[in-house]
């Protein structure tokens, strides 16, 4: 992306930076992380702090390799929120070594190779959790229903640490698909959806987040509340957001009302899954998404009829990460071709005159 | 034109490297470096290939009209190929079921005809063979690290069904590196291959720029005569 001229002109500067855009950010995160903690218990909180710890010390060593000062572009926060994101996508009792793996590959493969902060092509949080999918099935789907903390059947900080660093737990006897697996898996074998749904899909429990899935996407409620303090703060315009919902809930509706039997409703597609905290948290990261407001709308409309494509039609349940990896690949062609009017100019390039204006021409 | 036989020979070994610099013939490249047996299978027939074509080559360079010289590039060195595909048909037969259709391929490898265009229609015999023999290693080289790379990450073994290559005796040459290993499955799918082949250019040039630095050092500190071996800084 060109830097355009910014050679003269009265800017005012504005109080953001890296550092407060990042801080603010993990500040809307806080609430469904800090739920998924309370839901997931102490297992949820060692893989986080796996993945955290494992991104910020690849961060560092990448940026000694480089050359670069390695102090602010640590503290700006980037790669803990890069971290922080992927550790909402995992399932929260997967071992530690998971949450390791991830962190090196978003920022090594994901951030770093293409030149750190800001150069990436490609979401590094979802780079990783791909990357981990692909390569860790097993792992990577294993999913535990919720046991709050401090309850009954909540694992104790020992047995905890057993789940998460010495993996000698006995993994299938607590398992529970999430609601997308289940609905896929039963499709598959010719169920209906009605029996399906039956008995496992709960739009309350999937409201608050009181359902098997990944560490900090199950509540729907507080992912909700996150994106509209973003909002609300203007870190995120509510283009791709609304776009990807909008997108999503529209085809989900369409095929709904074309056979019910076969294709749920929208309301179940959105609150499901890593939906939302995809279109608030990641599909908006500045870096991989167009710049213009026309461009932005496109990619959440493409990202939002991706993900209903891939939960629907392809093998995986799941599509947020897929989807926001093909999108942000397009994301270079979609700034070439929907550019911002040059101000004085016609989209075309041409100078408006001020006699056709008058007639009430392209103003 | 005039180049040493260690130059040539550093050309194609690192300088001018096949898979490295040049980035031809990525394909084959890319497809069968998911094992070291099979790397090192690919790059033995390419360089074979690449030696026969550059030698014929060269003998006729001087007896083929300039406009017909690429079809006659292609027909020797597709007469090199099936060549080749007989031999591993008959004396490496499982080997030549696992590398299936990138045998025949080696006609469409750029690299060969490459030379054959760049090198071997400029130069007599001798520094043809070299500089196939050389450009050959080279790759096999690029090759075999990358299966090795692949090979250890994905599967944790080195050296896996050996006895495809070698016989029946070399069962006992797999090395099981990491042993209970789970499998990184990225590194056997194709983007384990690209990012792998990334890593290792990246490495070749940073030792390249190293070196430069390095021999810039001391070409400061004795600007005249011979390097001195001083400490390394």
């Amino acid at each position: 992306m060109s830097q355009g001229d910014l050679r003269a002109g009265p800017f005012t500067h504005e109080k953001s930076s890296i550092a407060r855009t990042m801080m603010l950010v993990m500040l809307a995160l806080l609430p469904a992380t800090a739920f998924g903690f309370y839901q997931f218990g102490w297992p949820a909180l060692f893989l986080w702090l796996s993945t955290i710890g494992a991104a910020v010390a690849t961060e560092a060593v990448c940026l000694r390799i480089a050359g670069k000062p390695i102090r602010p572009f640590v503290l700006d926060g980037s790669a803990l929120l890069t971290a922080w994101l992927l550790a909402m996508t995992l399932p929260p009792w997967a071992p530690w070594w998971i949450g390791v793996v991830g962190g090196i590959v978003a920022i090594l493969i994901g951030k770093q190779v293409f030149g750190g902060l800001g150069q990436n092509l490609f979401n590094p949080a979802m780079v990783a959790r791909v990357v981990l999918l692909i390569s860790f099935p097993l792992e990577m789907t294993t999913w535990v229903s919720p046991k709050p903390l401090f309850s009954a059947e909540a694992p104790d900080f020992l047995s905890a640490l057993a789940i998460t660093f010495g993996g000698g737990l006995d993994i299938d006897s607590m398992s529970s698909a999430s609601i997308l697996g289940h609905v896929k898996t039963e499709l598959g074998r010719n169920a209906d959806l009605a029996g399906a749904l039956a008995g496992s899909y709960d739009p309350i429990g999937l409201l608050v987040g009181t359902v098997p899935g990944s560490l900090g996407e199950t509540s729907a409620l507080l992912l909700l509340g996150g994106g509209l303090f973003l909002l609300a703060m203007r870190i995120i315009s509510w283009h791709i957001p609304l776009a990807m919902l909008g997108s999503l809930a529209l085809c989900a509706t369409l095929f709904n009302l074309i056979d019910p039997a076969h294709y749920p409703n929208a309301l179940y597609h959105v609150l499901s899954g890593g939906a939302l905290l995809g279109a608030f948290f990641i599909a908006t990261d500045p870096v991989t998404s167009p710049v213009t407001v026309r461009g932005q709308l496109l990619f959440g409309a493409l990202l939002g009829l991706l993900v209903y494509v891939i939960r629907t039609w392809a093998s995986f349940p799941e599509g947020v990460a897929f989807a926001v990896m093909l999108a942000n690949g397009l994301t270079p062609l979609i700034d070439h071709y929907l550019r911002p009017r040059i101000y004085g100019r016609t989209r075309k390039g041409q100078p408006i005159s001020y006699a056709e204006t008058q007639e009430g021409g392209n103003g | 034109m005039s180049d040493g036989p260690r130059e040539i020979l550093n050309e194609g070994l690192w300088r001018n490297n096949t898979a490295l610099v040049q980035l031809l013939g990525l394909c084959p490249l890319l497809a069968v470096s998911g094992t070291v047996i099979n790397a090192l299978g690919l790059g033995l027939a390419t360089t074979l290939v690449m030696a026969g074509s550059n030698v014929t080559v060269s003998l006729v360079r001087n007896l083929v009209r300039p406009e017909l010289r690429i079809p006659t590039f292609v027909l020797v060195i597709a007469c090199f190929v099936t060549a080749v595909e007989l031999l591993m048909k008959a004396f490496v037969y499982d080997l030549y079921l696992v590398l299936g259709i990138f045998i025949p391929l080696i006609v469409t490898n750029c690299v060969i005809i490459a030379r054959a265009e760049a090198f071997a229609a400029k130069n007599n015999v001798g520094r043809s063979l070299l500089d196939g023999l050389a450009m050959g290693v080279g790759f096999s080289l690029v090759l075999v690290v990358l299966g090795g790379l692949r090979e250890i990450l994905g599967h944790g073994t080195l050296l896996a069904q050996a006895d495809l290559m070698f016989g029946p005796a070399a069962h006992g040459l797999t090395l099981t590196l990491i042993p209970e290993y789970r499998g990184f499955l990225l590194a056997i799918l194709p983007p384990g291959a690209f990012l792998g082949l990334g890593l290792l250019i990246a490495l070749k040039n940073v030792i390249d720029r190293r070196h430069a630095a390095r021999r810039a050092l001391r070409g400061a500190v004795s600007p005249a005569g011979p390097a001195v071996e001083t400490a390394k800084p």
